[in-house]
């Protein structure tokens, strides 16, 4: 259960977003924050091979998102900002099922494992539902399920509450603090964070403070003082 | 419109999706050799019979069909200016048929089961290249844009509408790049689901 | 936030075999999505000719021109594929192999056509691409190709002498004179916040 960095950079064209990372993450529950452009989301979408690193190399379990980027999309999940993307699917039970399909599950298997995914999320009363009608916090639930439902070994979150009220704010925040798995959040929201092994704190494309929650927190609240 | 699956027990949506689909396919090519009036009214009975068999509320039906109806009083009335009125009505008649059936086959079906359909008959093509998982994935997410599409134009124009833009066709471009935007996103998010790993073997 | 052009972004995702990156296959959808809701938005029109007086022929502008010839011909197909299905995309909520039959079936079997004509001429003229240009690629691709496909299919189908089809299908000008210079006008602006088009010339496939 690790997700190494070495000597990791990234440029888009010309443009420097991440230098010099090295990381090498086993905490069960690792956050990351940092101001709005600090390379948090690109660094979020290397851990999983959406993107690889113009420079060094990342690897999860030992393997290299640039040689098996299959391999490592199929261990590490990855929930997005914004559900309405990540939603492929027009009813609920069929965006479950999207995924599972796709990667050769057997039929009553794929039925098996919708069902109990939307019974553990209390979507079940969804299942034929259009997935657009949904609400906000319902979608993102949704979003998360249907990342679950594949069973990852690692799962990793670009700010999953930025667009939710603060109900559904503290029930995703709930939610991923009980998951089994590995857990790799980028987030604005410091109270989602509070509790966890390890944060990361990224300024200007590099890590600038990294250790438990409260002090990597407490530096980053320093660094920006109120006005 | 499309993706409004209406979920009850019937006969009808017990019927296999490809069934259903290839009747569609029939009557739409069919009706338009049907020149007899009674023959298209006893249609018409039929496929207003199967919406009650069906059970589809009489509201979600209504609520399907209205948004067609000024376009079909259009074509009627263009048709009685340059045609004659038993013309007319059955044109008029014969558009309703295909409107209220193709209303029905999607009111009853699962899109998943009706992009498995979609993927069944296409098997046929692959020595051509053809990829029917691909084809079927493409109807789901089109389907899937079409919601998001309207949304987020209503979003521009109200956007527009607050900084004192009224109806103009200024809307397109920001409307554009906003779905392109979240075509990108929706890509990416199919990358992260895995979607780029082999396509299963599988024959279900 | 990301960029629209960034070298490296699903760098270890490629689709592979039929060349259709993932990226690409949500783009085609979308505008097949786009087609499917402008069939829903009747442009002005006058109900003179039975003849779907539809904005759809500015989604084949759009398809063409943002997305060129392959991806934007591709999508424009889907959308053929869901008409001949059956499913109700045509305005009016119509659809199905009767439609395509009958005197109008021509220019719907030409949109992913024209599409691809928008797309390519696009792709050959991206690096001095603008208004005049645009113009020009959609008038030919989005009407002059529809045009040449769809009224003879209409004399045919209609049992109309061609002059009489031709002169029938006059009435088509001035809606298509608008969408065309619609579709530039966001071509151009898109072009120039969203590009998605390599230039033909750097296309090494």
């Amino acid at each position: 259960m690790t997700i190494e960095l070495e000597g990791v950079g990234h440029r888009f064209g010309d443009r420097r977003v991440l230098r010099d990372v090295d990381l090498r993450l086993d905490e069960e529950r690792v956050g990351v924050i940092g101001s709005n452009g600090s390379g948090k989301s690109t660094f979020a979408r290397l851990l999983n091979g959406l993107l690889v690193p113009t420079e060094g190399r990342v690897r999860v379990d030992g393997l290299d998102t640039r040689k098996q980027g299959k391999a490592v999309r199929r261990r590490v999940g990855f929930v997005f900002q914004d559900p309405d993307v990540q939603i492929v699917m027009p009813t609920v039970a069929e965006d479950l099922a999207f995924g599972l399909k796709h990667h050769g599950v057997a039929r009553d298997e794929i039925d098996r494992r919708v069902a109990d995914t939307l019974a553990a999320y209390g979507l079940a009363e969804f299942r034929d539902h259009p997935a657009h009608l949904l609400s906000g916090g319902q979608k993102q639930l949704l979003a998360i399920a249907a990342v679950l439902v594949l069973e990852p070994e690692h799962v990793v979150f670009d700010e999953p509450t930025t667009l939710l009220d603060l109900r559904n704010r503290r029930r995703i925040g709930r939610l991923i603090h009980d998951l089994p798995q590995q857990v790799v959040v980028v987030s604005h929201d410091l109270e989602l964070l509070a509790g966890f092994d390890r944060v990361v704190l990224f300024e200007g494309g590099r890590v600038v403070a990294d250790g438990p929650a409260e002090q990597t927190i407490a530096a980053y609240l320093a660094m920006h003082p109120p006005l | 419109m499309l993706s409004l699956y209406h979920d009850a027990r019937s006969p009808v949506h017990a019927l296999p999706a490809g069934a259903k689909l290839l009747t569609l396919f029939a009557v739409g090519t069919g009706l338009f050799f049907v020149r007899s009036l009674p023959g298209l009214g006893i249609t018409l009975a039929v496929v207003v019979a199967l919406y009650a068999v069906a059970r589809v509320p009489w509201r979600t039906a209504w609520g399907q069909l209205r948004p067609v109806l000024p376009f079909t009083a259009l074509i009627l009335v263009a048709q009685l200016v340059l045609t004659d009125w038993r013309t007319a009505v059955l044109v008029g008649v014969r558009i309703l048929v295909l409107v209220l059936l193709a209303n029905l086959v999607t009111l009853t079906t699962r899109t998943s089961a009706m992009i498995t359909a979609i993927e069944v008959a296409l098997g046929p093509l692959r020595p051509l290249g053809v990829r029917p998982e691909r084809v079927g994935l493409l109807v789901a997410l089109t389907i899937r844009f079409i919601p998001v599409i309207k949304e987020q134009a209503d979003q521009v124009r109200a956007a527009q509408k607050a900084r004192g833009v009224e109806r103009s066709f200024a809307f397109l471009t920001p409307l554009l790049i906003k779905t392109l935007r979240l075509a990108d996103g929706l890509g990416e998010a199919l990358d992260a689901r895995g979607l780029d790993a082999e396509p299963p073997r599988r024959r279900s | 936030m990301i960029p629209a052009n960034r070298p490296g972004i699903s760098g270890g995702a490629q689709g592979k075999g039929s060349g259709v990156r993932t990226k690409d296959i949500a783009l085609i959808a979308l505008f097949a999505a786009i087609m499917v809701v402008l069939g829903f938005f009747p442009l002005i029109e006058l109900p003179l000719v039975p003849a779907p007086f539809t904005s759809q022929t500015l989604g084949v502008i759009l398809a063409g021109s943002i997305l060129g010839a392959r991806r934007g011909g591709l999508a424009i197909l889907l959308f053929v594929v869901l008409v001949l299905v059956g499913l109700p995309v045509l305005p009016g909520g119509r659809g199905g192999l009767g439609v395509v039959l009958g005197p109008t079936g021509g220019f719907i079997l030409a949109y992913p056509v024209g599409a691809f004509v928008v797309g390519l001429l696009t792709e050959r003229l991206w690096r001095r691409y603008n208004l005049g240009v645009a113009l020009l690629c959609n008038a030919v691709g989005g009407a002059l190709v529809l045009y040449v496909i769809g009224i003879p299919w209409m004399a045919v189908a209609a049992g109309l002498p061609l002059g009489r089809a031709i002169t029938s299908s006059v009435v088509f000008l001035p809606g298509d004179a608008i969408k065309v210079v619609i579709g530039s006008l966001a071509a151009v602006a898109v072009r120039r916040a969203y590009p998605l088009i390599e230039p033909r010339a750097e296309v090494a496939r």
